[in-house]
């Protein structure tokens, strides 16, 4: 069995086995082994990945192509590079941490399981596929468990939050449908065969009529899933009402597949409708940048607070990838990364405050420093991460996506570029409000004094997630390394 | 012509001598033990189907009125393992309510004669065989929704449906002696040779595809639709739904791609604007439908709408996603509503409001039924996806991306309504859910079949590879 195959086949296992699991025990403890062996492989992969780029110099490396339907030459067809190396990483750390923060999952423990592991076989089938007809397969397997995982186990407006996500990702992937089939037809531009293959069709130069065309559709059909702008609604609905678990999944790596798309597909295969379209999508990214960190600011409840976050950091990514040059889009994969981490622990936090405090509003929660000091401490490191200081993740990516984004000389792009820079400072205003408020100050309900200590499982969660994110901040270099070199050929098309 | 050539009709003459077998039956039966008739037409049948599968000689018949090729037995036996689905979904309710009013052999010999009349409908080699085949496959249906006696709804139903049939085949038949008038012929490769679009043949055209479109139940033939699926016992409502418009869309198809091949310039638009009005209605109606049965009557009709983009082609690429998207339909749509008949055999409830709580005491029922929906609003990975993803292609193919764009409108559209259900089973909690029941075994066995074809007959492409094999013996 090849070494990326089993990034599918294990998480398929695990659901096998939770079939004939009994109880909360059973569920957690299989799911727990499950997402471990994926984490072990995903760890695997990045030395083996090494060891193989020193030696083969192709695109894509660890590939293997199996023909699935012959009339439309569909294979299933894997391989990664560096950027697809490193999202797997991030899934395998998240999902992992995911399963710890649901240790206590007592309603339908099997099936909230089954639906968080399927979710993550979308994830990584989508990040590892180099075939459009099994990436978009993927994608929507990732999508609808959100329905469930949303619907049974929410909370609040759940019914409504869960319906409107699931609607407007699978009317988005409905649109994206439609880009892919156009990008299809006219894979035989050159004169070959029609073809899904990602690298194939990437050799072609498909008319610069039908990039037009299509471009849009395929850009708006993965970067709804990104949060851009007027169709980032389904997002902090749906991120409040989800438990936690599947807000840190949700967020942390969801959404990143709005992105890697737009990478993977939308400019790598479309670039000449990328530079015709990109000033619109510049707009919406701009808007959705600022837009969002302006809500995080007036809202009281910390899970959309964080929601708009992401819509704010995510948008920033689509920013940067628009920007169409190197060191933006290497700042664009790091920040996916760093946001997927970051996002992933605050989720985790919040969920843990929230399951003491059984409350998500700041405006009634204070001087919780003192109380639950661990949970507090590292809800500042992340929000520190967040706003971008030195040394964490976040300015590593922020850093780049600003030099590169100031790359671009004309005037637009430089308006652009200083409207997202100011989110900078945005960022800061809401994550300290909240430090401010919710951890400093006066402890205002006696309730709050004798809070639950933070159990072994918990640790071990926020760790797993808040390593990388140090870890990116203090040596980004093997990272970015790792992406610059992945990200050549996919510049080429574009200069 | 010697006796050997009546081999070609094995499916006929087989089903027939079920048929016969049968009535005999019937007389050795003892009045006590009359349900036993029910595991004979099962068992026969089944033999039937497993005979149907063994290899077979193609060719004509009768002058040509007979014609088989590879695609039509394939399509006979997909037929036939539609039929034998349904049996043995029905074989407890006709077990529980049939038998008890002395019908259980004219139930089988109705619907069998109905499957027959599709044989000959499907393996017609002129119009009038077609026409024959045609009505013997409705009348007999319109006696069976009128089966449940002590039903007022089911009687209506079963009025409805003869009258409405009645008028489509008799607005049918007035196209085709047009169609005879302009070509002076019945014969399908006579007609070929002949047939051009001047303004009597379009008018007879207009008027054949009319009579078809009703028992596809494209819009504006769909009125009927609703309120016999609702009326009708719930096995013939599936098998409305689901063998009598495969059937239908079968010949629809292939009269479009071969005989009325030299008019395509005039059908394409047809097809479009209907297939555009067929998704919108059907779907837009569907929103609101409170019972599970009106509820996927709509859906059916919508379905049906989707299948016109694999028809648009006119090649065969589109008669190998119709066909597949067919097969996979059958199961899809047998799953959802044998899920329905499950709980209304055993509780008599049909309406969405009653499934609530459904996962909770019954997980394998609601299991069937989310499996069956996925694959309805196309869901990968579960068949439906691909039926439907295929045919989308064979649309682009043609270039037409804004229908195809519109059809993926409605899928989301779609999705919204087959997710009511799911919130109904799984998502929400009810106080007087559906306490836990167990099926008898023909019911879980023709559940299980549907959910493994659910399943499995999406990411199995040599299933797809072989009837694209098929598909050019049309040509």
């Amino acid at each position: 069995m090849d070494i990326l195959s089993l990034f599918i086949i294990v998480p398929i296992i695990t659901i096998l086995v939770l079939v004939f699991t009994k109880n909360l025990k059973q569920a957690r403890v299989v799911s727990m082994v499950g997402s471990l062996v994926q984490l072990g492989m995903a760890i695997n992969l990045v030395f083996a990945y090494f060891k193989e780029k020193s030696i083969d110099d192709s695109i894509m490396v660890f590939t293997k192509d199996v023909v699935w339907f012959e009339q439309f030459n569909i294979h299933y067809s894997i391989g990664v590079d560096g950027i697809s190396v490193a999202l797997l990483l991030l899934t395998s750390i998240v999902v992992l941490a995911g399963v710890f923060i649901s240790w206590k999952m007592y309603d339908l423990p099997k099936e909230f399981f089954i639906s968080l592991i399927v979710l993550s076989v979308g994830v990584y089938g989508f990040f590892i596929s180099i075939d459009l007809f099994t990436m978009f397969v993927f994608f929507e397997i990732a999508v609808i468990p959100m329905y469930l995982l949303i619907g049974i186990w929410g909370s609040g407006p759940k019914e409504y939050s869960a319906m409107k996500l699931t609607l407007m990702l699978m009317g988005a992937s409905a649109i994206l449908l439609v880009g892919i089939l156009g990008i299809y037809f006219n894979s035989d531009a050159n004169g070959g065969a029609l073809t899904f293959n990602i690298l194939e069709i990437a050799q072609v130069n498909i008319p610069f009529e039908a990039q037009k065309l299509f471009f849009p559709l395929t850009f708006i059909g993965f970067a709804v899933i990104g949060a851009l702008f007027p169709f980032h609604t389904w997002s902090p609905d749906g991120h409040a009402s989800a438990p936690t678990a599947v807000s840190m999944l949700h967020a942390g790596v969801l959404m990143k597949l709005g992105g890697y798309g737009v990478f993977r597909v939308a400019l790598y295969l479309l670039p000449l409708g990328a530079i015709d379209w990109s000033w619109v999508f510049i707009i919406l990214s701009v808007i959705g940048v600022v837009y969002g960190a302006l809500s995080a600011i007036k809202q009281t409840d910390l899970k959309y607070i964080n929601a708009y976050s992401s819509v704010s950091h995510l948008g920033l990514v689509l920013f940067a990838l628009l920007m169409l040059n190197k060191t933006a889009w290497n700042g664009a994969i790091l920040q996916s990364l760093s946001h997927g981490f970051m996002t992933a622990l605050f989720f985790a936090l919040i969920g843990m405050i929230y399951g003491r405090t059984h409350t998500r509003d700041i405006t009634k929660l204070g001087g919780l420093l003192k109380v639950i000091p661990f949970i507090s401490v590292i809800y500042v490191i992340a929000g520190l991460a967040s706003l971008g200081l030195p040394g964490f993740s976040g300015f590593v990516a922020e850093m780049n996506i600003f030099v590169g984004a100031f790359q671009q000389d004309d005037m637009f792009m430089r308006v652009a570029t200083i409207l997202s820079i100011s989110v900078i400072v945005i960022t800061a205003v809401y994550i300290l409000r909240v430090v401010g408020i919710m951890l400093m100050g006066p402890i205002k309900n006696d309730g709050y004094l004798k809070l639950e200590k933070v159990t072994w499982y918990e640790r071990f969660g926020i760790l797993l997630l808040l390593i990388p994110i140090i870890g990116i901040g203090v040596a980004p270099l093997w990272l970015s390394d790792m992406i610059l070199e992945s990200l050549d050929p996919f510049i080429k098309g574009l200069l | 012509m010697d006796f050997n050539s009546f081999l070609l009709m094995r499916h006929e003459i087989l089903l027939l001598a079920v048929l016969l077998l049968l009535v005999v039956a019937e007389v050795f039966i003892s009045q006590y033990k009359k349900s036993s008739i029910v595991h004979l037409a099962i068992f026969l049948f089944g033999i039937h189907t497993i005979i149907g599968f063994l290899k077979i000689d193609y060719g004509s018949l009768f002058g040509g009125m007979f014609h088989t090729n590879a695609l039509v037995q394939f399509f006979k036996n997909v037929l036939n393992v539609g039929v034998f689905i349904l049996l043995l979904q029905s074989g407890d309710w006709i077990q529980e309510k049939i038998v008890r009013q002395n019908g259980g052999t004219e139930f089988f010999i109705l619907l069998f004669s109905s499957l027959l009349g599709m044989y000959f409908m499907i393996s017609a080699g002129d119009f009038l065989m077609f026409y024959l085949g045609l009505e013997l496959s409705t009348l007999p249906v319109a006696a069976l929704a009128a089966y449940e006696i002590t039903k007022r709804k089911s009687s209506e139903s079963g009025i409805k449906l003869i009258l409405s049939a009645a008028l489509a085949s008799g607005v049918s038949l007035f196209g085709i002696s047009m169609l005879y008038a302009t070509s002076g012929s019945i014969y399908f490769t006579e007609i070929i040779e002949v047939i051009s679009s001047n303004n009597l043949t379009i008018l007879g055209f207009v008027f054949f595809f009319a009579g078809l479109g009703f028992k596809i139940s494209l819009v504006p033939f769909h009125f009927w639709t609703a309120d016999v699926y609702e009326g009708a016992p719930i096995s013939i409502a599936s098998y409305l739904s689901v063998i009598s418009k495969g059937a239908a869309v079968f010949i629809l198809m292939i009269l479009l791609f071969t005989v009325l091949k030299p008019l395509m310039h005039i059908w394409e638009n047809m097809v479009y604007i209907i297939a555009i009005i067929t998704m919108f209605v059907g779907n837009l109606f569907a929103l609101r439908q409170q019972n599970m049965k009106r509820f996927l009557a709509f859906s059916s009709i919508a379905q049906a709408g989707f299948i016109l983009l694999g028809l648009i082609t006119g090649n065969q690429l589109g008669t190998t996603t119709v066909v597949y998207f067919v097969l996979i339909y059958i199961f899809s749509n047998l799953a959802a509503f044998g899920v329905v008949q499950a709980i209304s055999l055993q509780t008599g409830k049909e309406n969405m409001k009653d499934y609530e709580g459904l996962y909770r005491t019954n997980p394998n029922l609601s299991l069937v039924m989310m499996l069956a929906l996925f694959s309805l609003a196309g869901i990968p990975p579960v068949a439906g996806f691909f039926g439907k993803f295929f045919l989308f292609t064979a649309a682009a193919s043609k270039g037409y991306y804004l229908l195809v764009f519109l059809a993926v409108v409605n899928v989301t559209i779609s999705l919204y309504y087959y997710l009511l259900v799911v919130r109904a089973m799984f998502l929400r909690q009810s106080d007087n859910a559906i306490p836990y029941f167990k099926s008898k075994i023909y019911m879980r066995f023709g559940l299980l079949i549907t959910a493994i074809g659910i399943l499995v007959l999406g990411i199995y492409s040599p299933l797809y590879d072989y009837i694209h094999e098929l598909s050019k013996t049309i040509f």
